[in-house]
């Protein structure tokens, strides 16, 4: 049978060994086909390991521009001899590998279906690449010359990619663009001209977007909230956003004449110390965050909850990962969202962000800051390995359009005009108090803050009213906040059955949407959850729905069981977990198989 | 030596304060708790000092000790965090507002224990703060623990002998580089009053362990943090007095009977000396006084080690002298040129 040309819609997986500088050569080659006007989706499945483990990074292609996973291998860079008897079997039918010509091909690494494409990569390095020290890491250069070769990238692309890569140090460059050379001049005498699969510039898909991490988008958001102080303690996969920081704060926030910096960071010992110098720092009115993994959220469950009940601005980003601690620290998972809710001992529910998108990450993680201010409260926001770690193809991120909201603060000039106040006295009737900060000159400004153990002037109080009373004005802030909270994002046509998710898993979900209606003529409403406590909008959509499936990557449906919580028996009936949790970021598959298989007796009945 | 008194109103401090505005709530602890003499001492040094009370931070852990910033200038903002974890709100609140005088005040099972990291960690950064241990050897609000700053051998209420070595807070901060290190007894206020004046005027990390007995629990023989055992073996190093940063403050001593040490702000340290030749900028030195101080079982009681030249943590920060808490959104975010810039490396 005469294969099809497949154009733009493929997937490279380069497998190499970790450490040996593959990382520079994929994102080279990601950024080239983003700059030919191809939608790129890079995947970085990598060990917890410096050097010596496998280690593999994905790029797909999809004219749709789909940012998900792909399950399926078209194109193989095999350069790691441990891996190659397992990798080989994976790629498609009618794929290509790339291979070092030393590794021997027997069994199911021989296969008549695909087309391999031996590369002496460690001898060409050997004989041609005369910079010793950089040998390792130019030999990864070589693939993306044949890749460049066989696939019709644009090479002005990848050197464009290059200049990006080493910023202005054109002797960089040049050197790695001759390894790049040499992969393509060997590709080109050495074979023959495929035309399975193509890259072809395209225009309307990357122009004027970006590519861009989660944490650097984190990041960006703390730095246009005001945020001054950073605490944290470096956890895969958070350390990068608190580094993304510092960076940009170092390019913007230190006066020139002075040298002055207009922020600090602080590497602290632990978490629960890094979470300790956030609330120390929002007590005196500074904005302040600290980002982490679930190891960390468990270490600074103790201050979370002082932070819920002393009511301290806060915001915590937590780059999930798979858990526990001595788990699979570089692989991905949506596994703390229920643990996140109601972090602390004693009874505590946390405001809670779930932002879906690199963009969103941004925005969320700027609105975390005002809500946090606003509601006297630590603010969580939940990120993963996935939308943290990865690049995403975005817009361009807004300059905010609004200033800081600093929330309920009482300033010296306004305690003039007060004729007196109480630091947890419910003026309002929203649940949200009013507080002045250390510094006030005013000699009624100051307060003792101190756990759930205090009336409404903030004086100690062992009494079982005033306790009770603190407790249920609290939870009164909680409903006030979840009028608050971004809205889900819903997209609803009418249809019976529906998805639900949050998070990273929302870019999987668009991708499967259109498998379902084009496969299996089904066609499904959606809704994205974006924050806890769950908006009104969320019961309201599950009521107009028979079906509403819940996808999310974890093994026990943690937020599917939160929203049950809060649901009527009838309504939480309707809820179906989709559950994915293998530690790779989730692919469409993993949700369309099981909902095809679950909805096919429904869809007899209804005929 | 003498000390001109400046001339202000009867009965004020220098910012024109009563003596009665330093006070706070009455103290819930036990009659004769070591904590409420301190509490008392620090009255009088923040008066006498003329710490301005919006300015003040009280921050405290957990623990009988970390009670007591309810006990004094009740106008001042106070911050009970959790147990052992002080120092990260100290560091957070310091890097937030660096006008604030930050204070907190921890026990020995607070510091010792449970919060060793963070006592550590924030010794290491110098954050400009004062950090008081109410070290009785003892947990009291649990009834009578050993803690780790309890000396070997030293025997509870109850009979039980602590086998274990003692933590000495004073030689692990002279270790970690600590800035201002002092050891103190609660029973002394002639003592404990200038040096807690001069930890106030110290630019960087002031400890003192101030060794406060636990009436109820650990003050009885047998026991080395009782009243009895540290007035008969409490070695002191010299006699301190504080001099205030002032134009009229003339200060007149014989030469070779006093080390002056200038503090950062201009204010005065004066250790008077007695029996012992003793240099308090002599780090090697203070250890080995601490060490041969426990060889012999004596408690050696004085500003043990300081160093005025280190910088604090917002001066390493090189943070703006305007709060980090007072900027806005002109100072914070930049531009829409800077952004636009930043967004085009992305594209």
């Amino acid at each position: 049978m005469a294969q099809s040309q497949i154009v733009n819609d493929l997937t490279i997986q380069a497998a190499t060994v970790n450490g040996s500088g593959s990382q520079s050569s994929n994102l080279v080659l990601t950024k080239a086909i983003f700059r030919m006007g191809i939608p790129v989706a890079p995947k970085n499945v990598f060990p917890s390991n410096i050097e010596g483990l496998p280690t593999w990074f994905d790029v797909r292609v999809s004219p749709d521009g789909y940012q998900c996973r792909s399950r399926d291998t078209d194109i193989l860079v095999a350069l790691n001899i441990n891996t190659w008897a397992t990798d080989v079997p994976v790629v498609r039918p009618g794929g290509l590998i790339v291979h070092e010509a030393t590794y021997a091909r027997s069994g199911e690494t021989d296969r008549s279906d695909v087309t391999y494409y031996p590369v002496p990569f460690a001898k060409l390095a050997k004989e041609r690449i005369t910079a010793e020290g950089l040998r390792k890491y130019l030999t990864n250069m070589i693939y993306v010359g044949v890749l460049v070769e066989l696939l019709g990238i644009e090479i002005e692309a990848v050197e464009g990619a290059l200049r990006d890569q080493f910023r202005s140090k054109l002797k960089a460059v040049e050197t790695n663009m001759e390894a790049v050379r040499l992969g393509v001049d060997y590709a080109r005498e050495n074979f023959e001209p495929q035309d399975r699969y193509r890259l072809q510039r395209i225009s309307g898909r990357t122009e004027g977007k970006i590519l861009i991490e989660g944490n650097q988008a984190a990041a960006l958001g703390g730095l246009m909230a005001g945020c001054t102080v950073a605490a944290w303690y470096p956890i895969t996969p958070s350390s990068s956003l608190c580094e993304y920081f510092i960076q940009y704060a170092e390019r913007t926030r230190v006066d020139p004449a002075t040298g002055e910096r207009r922020f600090s960071v602080i590497q602290a010992e632990d978490e629960l110390a890094a979470i300790g110098m956030v609330f120390g720092a929002t007590w005196t009115g500074a904005r302040a965050m600290t980002a982490t993994a679930g190891p960390g959220i468990s270490l600074m469950a103790e201050y979370a909850g002082l932070g819920y009940y002393a009511e301290l601005p806060g915001v915590i980003w937590d780059i999930q990962r798979v858990g526990p601690s001595t788990g699979l620290p570089t692989r991905t998972m949506q596994g703390d969202v229920g643990f996140v809710y109601t972090l602390s001992h004693g009874d505590t529910r946390h405001i809670v962000l779930l932002p879906g998108t690199v963009q969103e990450a941004y925005e969320l993680g700027m609105a975390a800051f005002d809500l946090a201010d606003r509601f006297q409260t630590p603010v969580f926001v939940l990120s993963d390995l996935d939308l943290g770690m990865n690049l995403w193809i975005s817009e361009p991120f807004p300059y905010p359009e609004k200033g800081f909201d600093r929330g309920k603060v009482l300033t010296k000039e306004d305690l003039k005009t007060v004729k007196s106040w109480g630091r947890y006295r419910d003026v309002d009737g929203d649940g949200i108090t009013y507080r002045t900060l250390p510094g006030t000159a005013d000699a009624n400004a100051g307060y003792f803050t101190r756990g759930s153990g205090h009336d409404e002037d903030a004086r100690y109080s062992e009494r079982p009213d005033v306790y009770q009373r603190n407790l249920d004005r609290i939870a009164r802030k909680h409903e006030t906040a979840r009028g608050a909270v971004p809205k889900p994002v819903i997209d609803e046509a009418g249809h019976a059955v529906a998805i639900l998710a949050y998070g990273s898993t929302h870019h999987a979900v668009v991708e499967a949407l259109d498998i379902l209606r084009d496969e299996a003529s089904l066609e499904l409403d959606y809704i994205r959850v974006r924050a806890l406590p769950f908006s009104p909008e969320v019961a309201a959509f599950i009521e107009r729905h028979e079906r509403v499936y819940c996808v999310e990557q974890n093994r026990d449906g943690q937020l599917g069981a939160l929203l049950r919580a809060e649901l009527s028996g009838r309504l939480a009936d309707r809820l179906r977990p989709i559950l994915h949790y293998n530690g790779v970021p989730i692919d469409a598959r993993s949700i369309t198989d099981p909902l095809v298989e679950a909805e096919r007796p429904a869809a007899a009945v209804a005929v | 030596m003498a000390v001109a008194p400046a001339s202000r109103p009867a009965n004020t401090n220098r910012l024109g304060l009563t003596r009665e505005l330093y006070k706070g709530a009455p103290t819930t602890l036990c009659a004769g708790c070591g904590h409420n003499s301190i509490t008392n001492h620090l009255v009088k040094a923040l008066y006498e000092y003329g710490a301005a009370p919006h300015l003040l931070a009280k921050l405290s852990g957990i623990g009988c000790s970390s009670k007591t910033p309810a006990y004094f200038v009740d106008r001042a903002h106070g911050f009970n965090g959790v147990h052992g974890r002080m120092p990260s709100i100290a560091t957070g609140a310091g890097l937030g507002n660096r006008e604030l005088l930050v204070l907190g005040i921890s026990g020995d099972g607070d510091t010792a224990s449970i919060g060793l990291g963070q006592y550590c960690h924030l010794l290491r950064r110098n954050l400009d703060c004062t950090y008081i241990i109410e070290d009785n050897g003892c947990y009291g609000l649990t009834k009578g623990q050993f803690s780790a700053t309890a000396d070997i051998g030293a025997v509870l209420k109850k009979g039980q002998v602590n086998e274990f070595e003692t933590i000495d807070v004073c030689g692990l901060a002279i270790e970690l580089g600590a800035t201002f290190v002092a050891r103190s007894f609660s029973g002394d206020g002639k003592q404990l009053v200038p040096l807690l004046e001069a930890a106030f005027a110290h630019k960087g990390t002031a400890v003192l362990d101030i060794i406060s007995p636990c009436t109820t629990f650990n003050d009885h023989v047998g026991s080395t943090k009782s009243y009895a055992y540290v007035k008969e073996h409490d070695f002191l190093l010299h006699t301190p007095d504080f001099v205030p940063a002032a134009d009229d403050v003339v200060v007149d001593y014989e030469p070779g009977t006093v080390q002056d040490i200038e503090l950062e702000d201009g204010s005065h340290i004066l250790l008077r000396k007695l029996e012992m030749e003793y240099d308090a900028t002599d780090r090697i030195g203070a250890l080995t006084v601490i060490h041969e101080a426990r060889a012999n079982g004596e408690l050696v009681t004085g500003l043990l080690f300081i160093n005025t030249k280190a910088s604090d943590l917002a001066t390493r920060e090189k943070l703006p002298p305007t709060p980090l808490a007072h900027l806005g959104e002109d100072d914070l975010r930049p531009s829409v040129d800077q952004w636009s810039a930043l967004m085009a490396e992305f594209a």
